[in-house]
């Protein structure tokens, strides 16, 4: 069973808080004793998703293990704007690695613990889609073979922002990076399979694969506390916009966000030793333009001269997400 | 102090960087105004008392309502609710049906036996009130909560005005207006009944009033030039309606012709079917589009079987009720005129509904006063040209309804007491609009409209019981929690959650928010994610 929104109190669960629910009821970014794990000051952009994701998820985890967590953090946007040296952010203990081998050390962490009798204390590990899909993916296979105790929390802007706007293997068909475009007149990234991180992660049958997006916040929060509860390997895809690399107005960001989930092109779905067992259904369906319009990266497919079989492709990408994941409801 | 292997700076936190500088432009709090609020002809705060009704506290609810108006359950049962056709849900569903909840809590209030909050020291000014409908009693109502002492005079045998002597059982029962106005008089209002007002200056000298509000309504039916017979039964509906808050019903016959197309005529019909009439026929010279009755009261009629000759005008009536009716015809500014045509239509009784004018009898030798077009003229601080004596309600020109003759009174206390007191009354500044563009929609739940019970059109048409039913509390409150809160926070906790540099400060419930400018970058983020619109972007000076 996927997460359940309770409905008819003026917003339900759609907004962070809501002054009708019972206490239980209520999400961990509502209260003013959240942990704050990533605190004011940080330099990430105006409007950067993934500072947000990250506050939205780790606060999460650090309610879920009352405040026993250890995180590790691989190199990219996350460690750079939270912590240049001799700064931090971070209002947890924080292990700074490699871009590569962020599973690795987060495995050894929890193999500490483990030696030291340390039950109570739960390990994360989070890095960018590129530390993730490119870098680290050796180790993160890995972490996940072992089944370590340890979850990775990949946040998804769907390419390199920190070095400049660089393509990674999570950069979507036809978006444009600053510093990687491909030969010929065409300046969007191929289209190919790039790299579909859940889908390889339930391909290890490990016990818990989830993703999110920081446009629902009670979802998110729902898989973090459930992939606590869960030892073992466990994987949560957080998908974080980019004001920056994606040329987008800073105030769309979780707009954005929701706008993949409403089209498709991000399904949003749990899944438990390889099988997917529940999808957050799409509520409002949207055709892709309605997604891509608003980011500078996909502007070359419209203007005078639309690119209507290059968006019809990209449509197609989300049709079969639709299709694959059961995301419509029947009715709908 | 020892420094770890490798480090020469000691670590700190990044609140030593001050991100706000990053800013150019500041998002600000603000509240907007909410449609429904601004539609409200009695100006009242209805997203204010929606706010508690969503969580359950009626009696806060009602307390916030009852600031404007002192007749919330007669208000839930006879406004045509101007709110609703404002309301910024019509544009996702259906408008909140604010007027069902407005009764659910005036019939809770009843039942419950709220009284009203105590009123404001007494300031020895007497104030005398003419008229004891819903003007009057809604001045009366505002003046003794200010703590003037207030005595209405009222000509009829009972408060209510055309509350009583107009609307029907069916739509208002009497039992539910008594005990409203009784809470009024429990205030502290005097109400003298059967105390006709002859002559306004001497009532005013003789009972020592430092001020007055005139709201005598407008109670005799307009007549208009038809050709009758000596034995033809033609009577005006204002008469009729009245008759039936006395002991002899009217004697209307089988077969009943109502002339007029206001929502007296057809209050006077469906009266007409329920007296017994088989056939109660509308003769109306315009059409359905132009017709002045509010269309929900049209529906109604016509389910009860009510008829309605369109762009028909009646010429003469002869001795056994034989009415001759001409055909009309539209021009293209929309007026009708005659074509020519004539039919014969058998009526037992002809009942006037053209409209009513104002007795305006007591006034005379009042100096300065001007009266207009049958209606008395007042400035906009609602007082004629007679120092200290005010008028409102339906004898002065405006839409008549009741709902506009509350919002008269209110005013017009509110100008009395500051005229008492030698100021002026400055009505603070309106907020902007807030408008569905301000809305962030996604986040409210999908919530179609409660809809309320009507009664079986069998017993409709035989019977005074009231048509409409009420909610029931779980249906108030789902309809109370459709509520979009246009423009006004409502502390869902949204801008403190998607604020990605924690530059919000919640402080707790009811006190809402604050932002820490020290670290705002400015995305905006906050202002595009509110639900109801209460946060702008403002430029920074750079």
């Amino acid at each position: 069973m996927s997460y359940q929104p309770v409905k008819f109190y003026q917003t339900g669960t759609f907004t962070v808080g809501n002054r009708l629910l019972a206490p239980v009821e209520r999400s961990v970014q509502q209260s003013e004793r959240r942990s704050n794990s990533i605190n004011s000051g940080h330099r990430a952009c105006q409007g950067c998703g993934e500072a947000l994701g990250a506050r939205y998820a780790i606060d999460a985890a650090m309610a879920a293990s009352n405040g026993q967590l250890i995180a590790a953090n691989a190199t990219g946007c996350l460690e750079v704007f939270s912590t240049p040296y001799p700064e931090s952010s971070w209002q947890v203990p924080w292990i700074h690695s490699l871009f590569g081998n962020t599973p690795a050390v987060a495995t050894g962490i929890a193999a500490a613990m483990k030696v030291k009798g340390r039950k109570e204390v739960r390990v994360v590990a989070q890095g960018g889609d590129g530390g993730t899909a490119d870098i680290g993916f050796g180790c993160l296979s890995g972490m996940f073979e072992r089944n370590d105790d340890v979850l990775y929390i990949c946040y998804d802007n769907q390419g390199y922002m920190n070095t400049g706007v660089q393509r990674s293997s999570a950069t979507p068909p036809a978006a444009r990076t600053a510093t990687t475009m491909p030969v010929g007149p065409e300046p969007g990234n191929v289209f190919g399979q790039g790299k579909n991180l859940p889908e390889i992660a339930m391909a290890h049958g490990i016990p818990y694969v989830a993703t999110a997006t920081v446009a629902d916040l009670r979802d998110l929060e729902y898989k973090v506390k459930r992939a606590m509860n869960v030892h073992g390997a466990r994987y949560l895809h957080i998908f974080v916009p980019c004001p920056l690399g994606w040329g987008s107005q800073s105030n769309d960001t979780i707009r954005l966000a929701r706008l993949a989930k409403e089209t498709g092109l991000f399904p949003v779905f749990e899944a438990r030793h390889g099988e997917v067992t529940g999808v957050l259904k799409i509520r409002r369906k949207q055709a892709v333009e309605e997604y891509l319009k608003p980011q500078r990266r996909f502007a070359h497919l419209f203007g005078n001269d639309p690119h209507t079989e290059v968006i019809a492709r990209i449509q197609a990408i989300a049709d079969r997400n639709i299709r694959k994941y059961n995301l419509l409801d029947e009715e709908g | 102090m020892r420094k770890p292997f490798a480090i020469t700076l000691i670590p700190g936190s990044s609140l030593a960087n001050l991100t706000g500088t990053w800013r150019t432009s500041r998002p600000v709090y603000l509240d907007r105004l909410p449609p429904c609020n601004n539609a409200c002809p009695a100006g009242e705060n209805i997203q204010g008392w929606l706010f508690h009704a969503e969580s359950g506290d009626y009696e806060a609810a009602w307390r916030e309502l009852v600031k404007d108006n002192p007749l919330p359950a007669v208000m839930g049962r006879v406004c045509y609710h101007p709110c609703e056709s404002s309301c910024n849900r019509k544009q996702i569903d259906a408008p909140v049906g604010i007027n069902s909840v407005e009764r659910f809590l005036g019939d809770e209030a009843i039942k419950r036996g709220w009284q009203f909050d105590a009123p404001a020291a007494a300031t020895g000014k007497r104030v005398l009130v003419v008229g004891a409908g819903p003007s009057g009693l809604s001045a009366a109502y505002h003046l003794a909560r200010m703590g003037h002492t207030v005595e209405i005079h009222e000509a009829g045998p009972f408060a209510g005005g055309m509350m009583r002597f107009g609307i029907p059982k069916y739509r208002l029962p009497r039992e539910v207006l008594d005990a409203e106005v009784q809470r009024i008089v429990n205030l502290g209002v005097t109400i003298r009944l059967n105390s006709k007002v002859d002559n306004i200056l001497d009532t005013m000298k003789q009972g020592h009033f430092d001020a007055t509000f005139l709201a005598v309504g407008a109670h005799i039916g307009k007549r208009t030039n038809i050709h009758a017979g000596a034995a033809a039964k033609i009577v005006d509906a204002v008469s009729v309606l009245r008759s039936m808050e006395g002991e002899e019903k009217p004697m209307l016959g089988r077969r009943v012709v109502v002339y007029g197309g206001g929502n007296t005529a057809i209050d006077v019909a469906r009266t007409a079917k329920r007296l017994g009439a088989s056939e109660a026929i509308i003769v109306y010279r315009r059409t359905r589009e132009k017709m002045p009755a509010h269309d929900l009261e049209v529906e109604e009629a016509l389910q009860e079987g009510i008829m309605i000759k369109w762009l028909s005008t009646i010429k003469r009536v002869d001795d056994e009720g034989k009415l001759t009716v001409e055909k009309m015809e539209l021009d293209d500014k929309g007026m009708p005129q005659p074509t020519g045509e004539f039919e014969t239509l058998e009526s037992d009784s002809l009942v006037l509904a053209l409209g009513q004018d104002v007795d305006l009898s007591l006034l005379e030798g009042v100096p300065g006063l001007e009266v207009n077009d049958g209606t008395v003229q007042v400035s906009p601080n609602m007082m004629t040209g007679y120092p200290g004596i005010f008028a409102g309600g339906d004898m002065v020109p405006s839409e008549r309804t009741v709902t506009v003759a509350v919002g008269h009174g209110k005013k017009a206390a509110r100008h009395i007491d500051a005229w008492l007191r030698g100021a002026v009354y400055q009505p603070a500044a309106k907020h902007e609009l807030a408008d569905f563009k301000n809305l962030n929609t996604w986040y409210y739940s999908d919530a179609p409209k409660t809809v309320r019970p009507m009664l079986d059109v069998i017993r409709r048409q035989s019977s005074f019981d009231e048509v409409q039913g009420g909610l029931d509390e779980t249906n108030a409150l789902f309809e109370a929690r459709r509520c979009l809160s246009c423009g006004n926070c409502f502390e869902c906790d949204n801008c403190y959650g998607v604020c990605p540099d924690n530059a919000v400060i919640k402080l707790g419930a009811g006190k809402r928010y604050e932002f820490n400018y020290d670290y705002c970058k400015g995305c905006g983020i906050c202002v595009t994610e509110c639900p109801s619109g209460s946060i702008k972007m403002v430029p920074e000076d750079i």
